[in-house]
């Protein structure tokens, strides 16, 4: 029972990650219908600015954690939306109105190219991050078997939790949110009545890119350890966590992240671990064959 | 007609897909204040003309020019939403396009985007609440309110919009239009499939429109018990081109209009 709770608690965390990259590509998908493949390229990028901020900090000398933090986050919330907009701008909007598989064709090329930029950049070699957030609570304990919660993954499921309903209330309340679910629901309408339908499509990548990047931050905290690889199997497993949920709803996507976590979690804990991205992926399958439309979405009816 | 400048002067209108000329050196002008019809059979040129005048299509050929109260605006040198947020041309569509999974009082307050973005420093202050924020949100608020009132939608506000009967739809779309606050409305065929009284409602909504907000109106429709009732001045176009011009009476008596409408007259005593 430990053991399980353990995992469980491991899972919820790990999807918390997932979920908050596959806001992105919800979101991008729900705007342009689009799958926005290298939207795991800005989580490592983000993973990356974290990074790099944090040994700046160091050498200029601030080393109080919760301060390096604090900069870590708002370096890698100012440095991704950067990279999503321009994504955006230089690669996608040109292809808008084209055939959805230039536009696919197009992330992939994007995809590489985040990739093999930043690996000449900054070399393939593993970045390693001292742990900053040390200890945790005990939760439970059965017989010497300790269930713990760390510090580190509280931090991850409120920070997640809190970004979750800020932005829920962006999409319900905002002006801004007004504005995406008009172009979602019909964007050449939305063009009529005045929505600057380019600009609302910006800021859909902006805002996801803001996610990945704070999910980047988690990753690189929790694991301690990056490459610029890393974008790659965490963006496909947030695409999943996406489809899951069903793609183009917002609690779809963290639902789905959490139970990719969960699965990935569990089936370490009890199968193997080196099969864990076969469990994620099978659930892909399974959903895509079975329930294409996720478990939150409402299946598409063909506008007459 | 009244006198007075045109708000809208069409020039020499020409819209060519491949071979077909689907608008065909079309001018006309419409006027502040007034209901103008576009009627025609089908295939004339109707909607190609409104597509042109919204920006969904470029024209091949000819001038549209706004007499905006700001300044003027050629119409086919903006980009779509310029159309609607600066030129201030507002549509709605013969299919009718609401946001589905929006509710009544949303679709009325997305449409004051421009305003409130404007007010509200583009979402900026509005994450903190700012005042100017909700004040404006407040106008806005008070925008789609008057405009429910007046299509007596008020008690379906919440309602999502594609849960509403089509003869709402209709009225919701219309309504919809008017929050952008536009100078110059089109309507498409907005009297399709509406039952006689819906249809009287509707007359009287233009009517309405014309005389309180005294901005111009553009009608496309087939329904010629409306066109005569309200409009006060009617184009007709047949493949494309323009065949007569004129008041109700005028045009109705026009030899070109009766033939194009009813085929050509036997020329059996000749």
């Amino acid at each position: 029972m430990a053991y399980f709770v353990q995992q469980v608690i491991n899972g919820m965390t790990l999807g918390m990650i997932y979920g908050l990259i596959a806001i992105g590509y919800t979101m991008v998908y729900g705007i342009i219908g689009m799958i926005n493949f290298a939207h795991g390229e800005i989580f490592m990028i983000g993973a990356f600015a974290a990074i790099i901020t944090f040994l700046v900090l160091g050498i200029v000398g601030i080393t109080w954690v919760p301060l390096a933090l604090l900069l870590m986050l708002m370096v890698t919330m100012i440095l991704t939306p950067f990279y999503g907009w321009t994504l955006e701008r230089v690669a996608y909007r040109p292809l808008r109105g084209s055939p959805r598989l230039a536009a696919l064709i197009t992330a992939i090329g994007m995809s590489i190219f985040l990739q093999n930029y930043v690996q000449l950049l900054q070399s393939a070699r593993n970045k390693p991050l001292q742990p900053l957030v040390r200890g945790g609570v005990e939760v439970m304990r059965e017989g010497n078997f300790v269930v713990s919660l760390s510090y580190m993954q509280m931090i991850i499921i409120v920070v997640t939790l809190v970004l979750m309903v800020v932005f829920s209330l962006i999409i319900a309340r905002t002006r801004l949110g007004r504005a995406q679910r008009a172009c979602e629901q019909d964007r050449d309408m939305a063009a009529l009545i005045g929505v600057d339908v380019d600009r609302t499509i910006s800021l859909t990548f902006v805002m996801g890119a803001a996610l990945a990047g704070v999910a980047g931050i988690m990753f690189l905290l929790y694991y301690g350890v990056i490459d610029f690889f890393i974008g790659f199997l965490a963006g496909i497993k947030a695409f999943t966590a996406a489809v899951l949920g069903g793609i183009g709803s917002l609690p779809g996507a963290m639902l789905g992240g959490i139970l990719i976590g969960m699965i990935e979690a569990l089936w370490s804990g009890y199968f193997s671990v080196e099969y864990k991205d076969v469990a994620a992926f099978s659930i892909l399958i399974l959903v895509l064959i079975f329930r294409p439309t996720g478990l939150l979405g409402k299946p598409d009816i063909e506008k007459v | 007609m009244s006198a007075g400048p045109a708000l809208l002067t069409i020039d020499h209108l020409t819209m060519q897909f491949g071979g077909l000329v689907a608008v065909d050196d079309v001018s006309l002008a419409a006027k502040d204040s007034e209901i103008t019809a576009i009627i025609g059979p089908n295939g004339a040129g109707k909607t190609t003309m409104f597509n042109c005048l919204t920006g969904f299509y470029k024209p091949s050929v000819g001038r549209m020019l706004l007499d905006h109260p700001n300044r003027p605006f050629y119409l086919e040198r903006m980009e779509g939403f310029r159309i609607a947020s600066h030129a201030g041309v507002a549509r709605t569509f013969q299919n009718i396009r609401l946001f589905p999974k929006m509710s009544v009082l949303e679709n009325l307050i997305v449409a004051q985007h421009n305003k409130l973005m404007r007010a509200s420093g583009f979402t900026v202050y509005g994450l903190f609440g700012l005042r100017g924020y909700r004040s404006a949100e407040g106008e806005a608020v008070e925008l789609a309110k008057y405009w429910l009132d007046r299509i007596d939608l008020t008690a379906k506000a919440d309602w999502d919009a594609e849960s509403l009967p089509y003869g709402d739809q209709r009225r919701l779309e219309i309504a919809r239009a008017m929050c952008t606050e536009p100078v110059l409305l089109c309507l498409d065929e907005p009297a399709a499939g509406l039952n006689p009284r819906e249809s009287a409602g509707l007359n009287e909504l233009l009517l309405f429109i014309r005389d309180e907000h005294k901005i111009g109106v553009l009608l496309i429709e087939h329904d010629m018990k409306v066109v005569m009732a309200i409009a006060d001045h009617i184009v007709v176009l047949d493949y494309g081109r323009k065949i007569s011009d004129g008041t109700a009476d005028e045009v109705r008596r026009d030899p070109a209009v009766i033939r194009a409408y009813l085929g050509e007259e036997e020329e059996d005593s000749t």
